[in-house]
């Protein structure tokens, strides 16, 4: 049910205006960053309220709203935000992801490949790709203003050569249509591959560093490697011990104190789905 | 077989039932009432108005009770209220010799018209705990006879302005000059290099503790810039507003602030004869500490702008206003306690990775 006493999704008309605006330029320039009047959602800066905004500027009545976080529907913090859309617009809300028109996330792609007309909005914390290795925000606009990436391929290379591989894991850096640079957020690199030429629209927004991005349906979006380092994603030897899958991101659960160890499908949806299917079989 | 743990909405909700328990405390002592809070803790009710960025008493005491005391909690919880709602216009700009004095004092001249006003301040007390506090209606001492109220007070530093030792506080680089609309922080982020406008609003809205520990190590030798407390003032004033169908300026209210003018030393360069220069603090209430530490970090900000080397920290405009918002401060080092398992996993199949190749 809605609680009467905010607007529809709580940001005020005007507010939500200003970030569709922010939005719409995001979508046309794919991957750039668009500052924005970012506003002080009533859940902490770094808690998904870039992400809370965009949704909440994009609802409509008839949405339908999936929450994720690391994958799963029911970690506390995707119920909270959840909690709060339910409150706030009264909207449908669903688990599935074939069935929702929007989906929020935090660190994770559904497995389960999106269609045209949804809409994905990421939780971003840094949406400076360069942050990590210029901290100075006039310095990396410049950068990017020059298409200047020489300083990330540099950390790519410093890590093949330190390690043997790019030490990458999660954010690993991608360009978008050929231009800018992005972070996907802190996906797990293993979901990097979902976001190039998705029929869904990809929208990122980072509340507390005030930025919205964007990656339009069918872009193409590229990991960052070298001819004689390819991109590569994670890979298990073990499956989901509840489904079995064996091309899904697993989470590792520690079953004892004994170094006993399962690994989970860490998408929620994707792994019941499954056992659903099997049940019926 | 373990099954990874479900409900995490059941688990909410109960601990929202636990919080509300623990805020009320012992149900045999008697409840705080908001108007206690804000009568006897005036001093953190107008640190979160400063640093909520709204002028309001009485939300401010409700969001201290409601965040059990904790400050940064009761910031969040003003600033929240505050983003939705509507801006309807700018207020003149405050003139402070204006302000009805509760407390002006001056380090730099002995005397100065209008004297030295000490008012309520801890200053001069010896810290030693009250223990007649710990009884109820033990300390109800009339206030001392309140001297007649001496009109205004002009600030200290306009007789130097006079002969030119000082620079202006309007014009040159100061905030009224620069834009004819100061910029709004709240609207549009902040970019970088940073109006003084802007800064100062960054810095009004920042943490006491950071701008106190940056304005500290300004002193301990990260850049040199030999403040004097030329002059501190609090007390209430009228704010005005032009409503655009009248077209003349209209109180609507009057708030208390606290101000104060730093005065530092300037070496001069090719084109300018030696002179000194001001940092600027201003914040709501009574809340002389936040206005100094202010005041120091904006003239630190400002070295580029005097040609000064700026290499300490509290110089660098993007380290200092980047970090100076509890907000955004408090939001991100605490999301560390929500979930990173698939980062974490993904780490962690990495180090495992590493490991087997060697």
């Amino acid at each position: 049910m809605r609680d009467d006493n905010f607007n529809f999704a709580y940001l005020d008309e005007r507010s939500k205006r200003m970030i569709r605006r922010a939005i719409l330029k995001a979508v046309a320039i794919p991957g750039h960053q668009v500052p924005f009047g970012s506003r002080e959602m009533p859940l902490p800066y770094g808690w998904g309220t870039g992400g809370i905004q965009v949704t909440a500027s994009i609802i409509g009545p008839r949405d339908v709203l999936k929450v994720i976080d690391q994958g799963a529907d029911d970690t506390v913090n995707a119920v909270n935000i959840r909690r709060f859309f339910q409150r706030t617009t009264g909207v449908e809300i669903t688990e599935r992801a074939a069935e929702a028109t929007i989906i929020q996330t935090r660190h994770r792609i559904p497995e389960t490949p999106l269609a045209g007309g949804q809409i994905l909005v990421y939780q971003v914390p840094v949406p400076e790709p360069l942050q990590r290795l210029e901290p100075r925000a006039a310095e990396t606009r410049r950068m990017h203003a020059l298409a200047d990436y020489g300083l990330m391929h540099v950390k790519l290379y410093e890590d093949i050569a330190r390690y043997g591989k790019i030490a990458t894991t999660y954010d690993y850096p991608v360009m978008v249509n050929g231009r800018y640079l992005m972070a996907p957020s802190p996906i797990p690199k293993f979901d990097n591959p979902k976001m190039s030429m998705s029929p869904a629209l990809q929208l990122f927004g980072a509340g507390r560093e005030k930025r919205i991005y964007a990656v339009p349906p069918w872009t193409r979006v590229e990991s960052l490697a070298f001819e004689d380092h390819p991109f590569e994603i994670q890979n298990w030897s073990s499956h989901c011990a509840l489904c079995g899958s064996g091309e899904s991101f697993l989470d590792e659960v520690v079953t004892d104190d004994r170094g006993g160890r399962m690994f989970l499908c860490s998408d929620t949806d994707y792994c019941s789905r499954r056992r659903d299917a099997r049940e019926a079989a | 077989m373990y099954v990874a743990v479900k409900g995490g909405e059941t688990a909410i909700l109960n601990s929202y039932r636990l919080l509300a328990e623990v805020r009320r405390g012992d149900p045999s002592v008697p409840e705080l009432d908001v108007a206690q809070i804000r009568e006897q803790l005036g001093l953190a009710v107008d640190r979160v108005m400063t640093e909520g960025s709204v002028y309001d008493p009485e939300l401010a005491a409700i969001a201290i009770k409601q965040a059990r005391g904790d400050l940064v909690e009761a910031i969040f919880l003003l600033r929240a209220f505050r983003a939705t709602l509507p801006r309807l216009g700018y207020t003149e700009p405050l003139d402070t010799s204006r302000m009805r004095l509760a407390r002006r004092i001056s380090a730099t001249f002995k005397d100065l018209p209008g004297g030295q006003v000490l008012g309520p301040t801890f200053d001069y007390t010896q810290r030693l705990l009250d223990f007649s506090l710990a009884r109820a209606g033990s300390n109800e001492e009339p206030a001392a006879e309140a001297p007649a109220e001496p009109g205004p007070v002009p600030g200290v530093l306009e007789p130097l302005d006079g002969e030119g030792l000082i620079e202006s506080a309007v014009g040159g680089n100061a905030v009224a000059a620069e834009e004819a609309e100061p910029p709004d922080l709240t609207r549009i982020p902040l970019g970088f290099p940073a109006s003084r406008a802007a800064r100062l609003q960054n810095l009004a809205r920042g943490d006491e503790g950071f701008l106190l520990a940056m304005g500290y190590s300004t002193q301990r030798g990260y850049s040199h810039s030999h403040p004097f407390a030329g002059e501190i003032r609090y007390g209430a004033i009228e704010v005005e507003l032009v409503p655009e169908e009248l077209g003349f300026p209209v109180c609507i209210g009057e708030i208390e602030v606290s101000e104060c003018q730093m005065i530092n030393q300037f070496a001069g360069s090719k084109t300018e004869a030696p002179k000194f220069t001001r940092g600027y603090g201003l914040a709501f209430g009574h809340s002389e500490r936040k206005a100094m530490a202010m005041a120091l970090v904006d003239r630190a900000l400002r070295a580029e702008e005097l040609g000064e080397s700026a290499e300490a920290p509290a110089q660098m405009q993007e380290f200092v206003l980047s970090h100076s918002d509890s907000l955004e401060a408090s939001g991100f080092v605490q999301h560390l306690k929500l979930p990173h398992y698939v980062d974490f996993q993904a780490e962690l199949e990495l180090v495992r990775k590493m490991r087997a190749g060697r």
